[in-house]
């Protein structure tokens, strides 16, 4: 017998996949802003192992000598993303919703279990429910990392009218260092993202777009059975 | 074809007496349609953007969000008490990075220049480097902040430009005394321009007025450079590098937006830090 459960709110799928598409063009317009003086590079010792990115990388997507373009894209882009993320916010708390996102007291321990699951050391299966340990850090921090990429944002945007968020911050170049570190996060975060979901399959991908989950149960007597049915249909 | 479209509208209608999977397959295909249905949209408010016309090197809706930036925060958050902080001289960078030579042909006569000032139409003035070194010099130690995105801290003397309007009595569309605290009756742009009028700043009076943005003749406590700029340059701590423009020319005023050669090549023209 399966039933559906209702998963993601309307609310939360649309602030999903607006954002997307919105970061998606932040970065793309970044790297154009980057490739103007792209000084940061992956190395110790003085020794530059990978500097960021290759020219061939600009090249491939045409980010080089974009640089009035992206900032054009950028800070009409910004305002898109603050205010989803921001909306965002506001109906996770206001809705209740934070409570499933925010971290619980043993958060960490299973999102411990959640890695060496997913890495095939451990056989033991992490609880099942709407977010995990895991997913409860990895969604709580992507909201902080986003207020980080609006605050150095600003740092970086209106250093002379803000001075006092650029001091902060570390300064202007940390401050753009930051920025740029909370993108290569996001890029890192979307990767791992994407894993996951492939994993985890149909079933949960369906959950963000229709907002429901199927779910087995077993067999129940034929009264709460129409019953259930009744409900639905009432939907 | 009829047939088809019935069949497709055939999942909007609720059917009678469902089992679970058909009310499954039904939620699932509807939230679908409206998912593809707003990817396409994306992509065509995206391809829609992206084919505007341009304004000044930069697609127009772009142009409008500059416009929209420019105000709330040319507007809302400037203030000319917003300074930059200052550093030490000992935090100056020993090698100041040039980065540009545009305006700075090699056809330069450095003896027979004076700065040309347009006071009004028919009204100009020259004044030599001699008479701008004759006013109270100020010297500041910041970030120099470039629109690429590299900083260097550097070390600049000159007069404020406040000061050089104060004393030559400049930018007023009165002839009264220039008002350089709240600019009522001063024009509300500045043009700068090179001797070759290779390269030109437009620079909106409340920027020039801010008691960061010089006339350069120093820096680093020696003679400006020949590729710094000599004889004269802006530098202005409220604005990307490329408004502090080197070698001046010619300074005029307007209520018009000047031109500005990075505007003209798709950049904001306001670049406000």
């Amino acid at each position: 017998m399966k039933k559906i459960v209702e998963k993601h709110t309307l609310a939360t799928r649309w602030f999903h996949w607006i954002n997307f598409p919105i970061l998606s063009i932040m970065i793309y317009s970044g790297i154009m802003i980057y490739w103007a003086n792209d000084v940061f590079s992956i190395g110790f010792n003085n020794k530059t192992i990978l500097k960021l990115f290759p020219d061939s990388f600009y090249h491939a997507f045409h980010l080089n000598l974009h640089l009035a373009y992206g900032m054009a894209l950028h800070f009409l882009f910004m305002w898109l993303f603050a205010i989803n993320g921001i909306i965002y916010v506001l109906y996770t708390g206001i809705s209740g919703e934070w409570r499933y996102l925010v971290p619980g007291k043993h958060a960490l321990k299973e999102a411990w279990q959640v890695l060496l699951h997913d890495l095939r050391i451990s056989k033991k299966h992490p609880p099942v429910r709407k977010y995990n340990g895991a997913q409860q850090i990895a969604y709580t921090s992507i909201i902080i990392m986003g207020l980080g990429s609006i605050l150095t944002g600003i740092a970086i945007y209106k250093p002379i009218q803000f001075p006092t968020l650029c001091y902060l911050l570390g300064g202007y170049y940390m401050a753009r260092y930051l920025h740029f570190i909370l993108t290569m996060g996001y890029v890192l975060f979307f990767i791992i993202h994407v894993l996951q979901v492939i994993k985890a399959g149909w079933n949960n991908f369906r959950g963000m777009v229709a907002g429901f989950d199927v779910e087995e149960i077993p067999a129940t007597d034929k009264l709460e059975e129409t019953n259930q049915l009744d409900e639905l249909n009432t939907h | 074809m009829k047939k088809i479209f019935n069949k497709f509208f055939l999942i909007f209608k609720k059917p009678v007496n469902p089992d679970i999977d058909q009310l499954i397959k039904r939620r699932t295909i509807i939230s679908f349609l409206y998912f593809s249905f707003a990817i396409v949209i994306a992509f065509l408010s995206w391809s829609w953007l992206i084919h505007q016309p341009e304004s000044k090197a930069a697609l127009k809706p772009l142009r409008e969000a500059m416009k929209v930036n420019e105000k709330l925060f040319g507007g809302l958050f400037y203030d000319n008490n917003h300074l930059a902080p200052l550093f030490d001289k000992s935090k100056r960078a020993k090698e100041i990075r040039v980065n540009g030579d545009i305006g700075m042909g090699d056809d330069f006569d450095e003896d027979s220049w004076s700065l040309k000032v347009v006071r009004a139409p028919g009204d100009t003035l020259f004044i030599s480097l001699d008479d701008i070194k004759k006013l109270p010099k100020t010297e500041i130690v910041f970030d120099f902040k470039c629109v690429e995105g590299w900083d260097q801290v550097s070390h600049w003397g000159g007069v404020k430009f406040s000061d050089f309007i104060e004393k030559y009595n400049l930018g007023t569309t009165d002839k009264l005394k220039a008002d350089t605290k709240n600019f009522s009756n001063l024009y509300l742009y500045t043009g700068l321009v090179t001797p070759d009028e290779e390269y030109y700043v437009g620079m909106d009076m409340p920027s020039m007025m801010h008691p960061q943005t010089l006339l350069c003749y120093e820096m680093n406590g020696e003679e400006l450079d020949w590729e710094q700029g000599y004889p004269l340059r802006l530098i202005t701590t409220v604005k990307y590098g490329v408004k502090s423009i080197k070698r001046i020319g010619t300074i005029f005023f307007s209520n018009d937006p000047p031109p500005d050669y990075w505007y003209e090549n798709g950049y904001d023209y306001y670049l406000g830090l």
